[in-house]
């Protein structure tokens, strides 16, 4: 399954990325992972939210360069080991990955990886009969990222 | 202290009655090209019957876009076998304006230099290191030409490699050099790296050209260096440098009136201005045969410095370059049109609707910063195809202006709409 991640292009200065809270908070836009790169005068935000679409079109009402650029949302399992698994074998079959970046679900039980590769539907099946679960923006929604009551 | 006492210290009134003759051969010569030959016709000039110099208001202006209109040789007067050598105009590949040559027009060009070098004090013995550009501008081969003429030993060491040329003038005791003012600054920043002392070289005058300067950078260099710095003006239209030059009174520039007429108009009305006005620079060359050129429009604006110089040389002089009645811009000694900049910049696909020029002085170098938009359709959120963009952009233009440009990406519609041109560059060097 095929989740988005909310990219926007920003130049690199001071404000930017506080510019696209304000409007996912006036949006009421929940963000469950940010990451940013930069390229020494310019960069790319990206986010994963609950809602794609609804954060696309306040951020582009606010004028910004925004883009929804398809992911993969991996579940993975939040202990020693759990990522080496997905990588071990998205690399014996040769998937590159463009950027990824993760966040746990529920500690020490389960964490979502982001990862953006060039092989985007292969790769979701690839990992499908590996026994991996992907999630899809409508999942990605449903789910409480952190679950306090554990502590 | 003359290189030619009877030219430059000739009687304003025998110096105009030879401009006048000159002007009348000029036009003979010139109703031989195609575009002057067609131009009198159409005005029913006919070059026997010109009175004198007050004449030549009858004759329409000449610019840059009738060079190209005309190019390669529609101004040329003279058989094609007579020609022996052409020259274009500075760093612009697309839009270059040629001007070609005969052996006596490469004679005088090289008399007039010789009589620029011999008046700032260029002898015999002396060793002089041409720091400019050879091949196509003008710059390298007009004093390189002029040093020989006046008898010096001449270093064509040519453009950049900072740390040979300062080899040379350690080996060779240089006496003499030919720099750009902004590659001055940045050359001493090398010998200081080098743990050499700029000033402690056995370099006596400096000759500045191919870049509008100030007398603070002028100053700056000599302190630096401690050497004298004289100003050059020219331009390829009229055979490059040698038109005027600074006499060891460092106060205007001599221009030579027995090879131009000198006029100064308002830019607006293209009235000319009484001596002392600033106005864009008007020229007509006297004694050239291969290309004459009629009221040629610079677009360089100063004024003339009224009165008599103390070096008691009878050529007027004009003031430093005050700056363009067009928006090219000259860096690092290339000439640059925003205009070139916006076609290359087009013909990126993923290039946005705005940009924008920023020159800038860091410390001794001059860099130019070129902000572009990006196409929203072109964001996919992939920064590598951003950062590609972003490199096609720096060499399409290098391999067009033959500068190197910072390139900045931004955001659709974040620069300031073009409603004019001077929207699209801002000059924030400061002497």
């Amino acid at each position: 399954m095929i989740a988005y991640q909310i990219s926007i292009f920003a130049e690199n200065k001071p404000g930017k990325l506080a510019a696209v809270t304000s409007v996912l908070a006036k949006a009421k836009v929940s963000i469950r992972a940010t990451t940013i790169a930069t390229a020494d005068t310019f960069g790319v935000i990206n986010l994963i939210v609950d809602d794609p679409k609804r954060a696309e079109t306040a951020l582009t009402k606010a004028g910004m360069t925004v883009h929804l650029r398809p992911v993969l949302a991996v579940m993975i399992d939040d202990r020693p080991g759990g990522l080496d698994r997905l990588t071990q074998l998205l690399s014996r079959e040769k998937i590159n990955i463009h950027n990824a970046y993760g966040f746990v679900l529920e500690s020490r039980e389960k964490a979502v990886f982001i990862v953006d590769v060039d092989q985007m539907d292969r790769t979701a099946e690839l990992l499908e009969k590996n026994g991996f679960r992907t999630l899809d923006t409508e999942a990605l929604s449903a789910i409480e990222p952190f679950h306090y009551m554990k502590y | 202290m003359y290189w030619d006492r009877d030219i430059e210290t000739m009687e304003r009134a025998k110096l105009e009655e030879i401009q006048k003759s000159r002007f009348q051969q000029t036009c003979r010569t010139a109703a031989r090209s195609s575009y002057y030959g067609k131009l009198f016709r159409e005005i029913g000039l006919d070059p026997e019957g010109l009175q004198g110099l007050s004449d030549i208001a009858r004759i329409p202006f000449t610019t840059k876009d009738h060079l190209r209109e005309y190019w390669p040789y529609g101004f040329v007067a003279v058989p094609r076998e007579d020609l022996i050598r052409m020259h274009s105009s500075s760093g612009t590949t697309g839009r270059a304006t040629v001007i070609f040559h005969t052996a006596d027009d490469i004679e005088a060009w090289a008399q007039l230099m010789a009589r620029c070098l011999y008046m700032a004090g260029m002898r015999r013995g002396d060793v002089f290191q041409n720091m400019m550009t050879y091949g196509l501008f003008t710059g390298g081969l007009g004093f390189h030409y002029g040093a020989e003429r006046v008898g010096a030993l001449v270093i064509p060491a040519g453009a950049g490699n900072s740390k040979r040329q300062i080899q040379l003038m350690r080996d060779f005791e240089t006496t003499a050099i030919h720099i750009i003012p902004s590659y001055a600054l940045h050359l001493s920043t090398v010998f200081g790296e080098m743990g050499l002392d700029p000033g402690g070289t056995t370099v006596k005058m400096a000759f500045l050209g191919a870049e509008p300067h100030s007398e603070k950078m002028r100053r700056r260099i000599e302190e630096i260096y401690r050497f004298k710095a004289y100003n050059s003006y020219g331009l390829s239209e009229m055979s490059g440098p040698g038109v005027a030059f600074e006499c060891p009174a460092q106060n205007g520039l001599h221009i030579w009136e027995d090879s131009f007429f000198v006029e100064i108009v308002d830019p607006k009305t293209l009235k000319p201005v009484p001596d002392g006005t600033e106005g864009e620079l008007v020229m007509t060359t006297l004694c050239r045969k291969g290309m004459p050129l009629l009221r040629y429009r610079t677009k360089d604006l100063t004024r003339i410095i009224p009165g008599a110089c103390e070096c008691g040389r009878t050529h007027r002089r004009i003031e430093r370059i005050k700056g363009r009645t067009d928006d090219m811009l000259i860096l690092k000694g290339v000439n640059i049109f925003p205009i070139q900049i916006e076609k290359k910049l087009m013909e990126v696909p993923g290039v946005g609707t705005n940009f924008q020029i920023i020159l800038e002085r860091e410390g001794f170098n001059d860099r130019m910063i070129v902000k572009v938009e990006v196409q929203k359709e072109f964001f996919s959120g992939d920064l590598k195809q951003l950062e590609r963009l972003r490199r096609r952009i720096v060499e399409e233009l290098k391999s067009d202006i033959l500068i190197t440009p910072s390139v900045d990406l931004v955001e659709p519609d974040s620069l300031p709409k073009s409603e004019g041109k001077a929207v699209r560059v801002i000059d924030n060097r400061k002497d």
